[in-house]
């Protein structure tokens, strides 16, 4: 595997998930102690207008972040910003991406996204990783 | 009702980084990296113990802001933005505040939307600043007028 300072701007990172499953939202939603039912019952994602329920937001930018994770013994996230901007639903096939934007010898700006099948960004923003 | 909440703060609640909370919130993204879940990989990594993935501080207590109350349903998550000065450590205590930072309403296709700024902090245990969030929530003109009965 290249090291995180060996790629250059315009260089990506990239992971496709598999289909989101109600198993993965219900983990997600012990996990992080968010209960909200339009993420993990039916009737209350349509009760809420939903066509079904939709993945919380913080599991999708939890997902993303994981780009980043083999790379922590040359540096760490110290900025991430992200921008909701579709919902995620059930059976969605997921991909994660990141490209190099920017590179400075203290730390390297990435745009980061993640795509559905359709090729609809569901959540877009920055990640700045700052290097040892 | 939130422009008034603009600038209050809650008190510093104690947190623990605790390993088992961390191992359940990286199985649940995917991410059971051993930088995370193994403790001889922490302690022999540049961190001498294991670590989080930035989006962990969701999980935290970041106490009440006396006064502010969110409507249960029909929020939109608009965007979430973290700042670290380093990765947190399992096993840590990390003190947890909040504070409403701004409100403002905008014209949108459902009528006026209102967007609450909240930001939240993990100090050490000598007061020197961890991580900084901030979020921005989406309140719309039906959920804000159900609030007032």
């Amino acid at each position: 595997m290249k090291q995180l300072v060996e790629l250059h701007t315009n260089d990506s990172l990239e992971v496709t998930l598999e289909p989101v499953s109600r198993m993965d939202l219900i983990k997600y939603s012990g996990a992080s102690g968010d209960f909200n039912p339009i993420h993990t019952v039916d009737e209350e994602a349509k009760k809420a207008g939903l066509p079904g329920i939709i993945a919380h937001g913080m599991w999708t930018m939890g997902n993303l972040s994981k780009l980043f994770t083999p790379y922590y013994e040359e540096g760490f996230i110290q900025d991430y910003q992200i921008r909701f901007s579709g919902m995620v639903f059930l059976q969605d096939v997921i991909t994660l991406k990141a490209e190099v934007e920017n590179i400075s010898d203290t730390f390297s700006d990435f745009k980061v996204k993640a795509v559905n099948q359709h090729g609809k960004e569901v959540i877009k923003g920055k990640i700045r990783f700052s290097k040892y | 009702m939130y422009k008034d909440m603009i600038g209050k703060q809650s008190e510093k609640v104690k947190n623990v980084v605790e390993r088992g909370m961390v191992k359940r919130f990286v199985e649940s993204i995917g991410d059971s990296h051993p930088i995370y879940v193994d403790e001889e990989v922490g302690k022999h990594s540049r961190y001498g113990a294991n670590i989080t993935p930035p989006t962990f501080p969701r999980i935290f207590d970041y106490g009440v802001v006396e006064g502010l109350h969110l409507p249960k349903k029909g929020l939109i998550h608009g965007e979430q933005n973290y700042h670290f000065e380093r990765p947190l450590l399992v096993g840590e205590e990390v003190y947890c505040y909040t504070g409403v930072k701004d409100y403002y309403e905008k014209k949108g296709k459902n009528g006026l939307m209102g967007f609450l700024v909240t930001s939240r902090y993990g100090e050490d245990k000598n007061g020197n600043l961890i991580f900084t969030e901030e979020s921005i929530v989406i309140i719309n003109e039906a959920v804000r007028e159900a609030m007032k009965v």
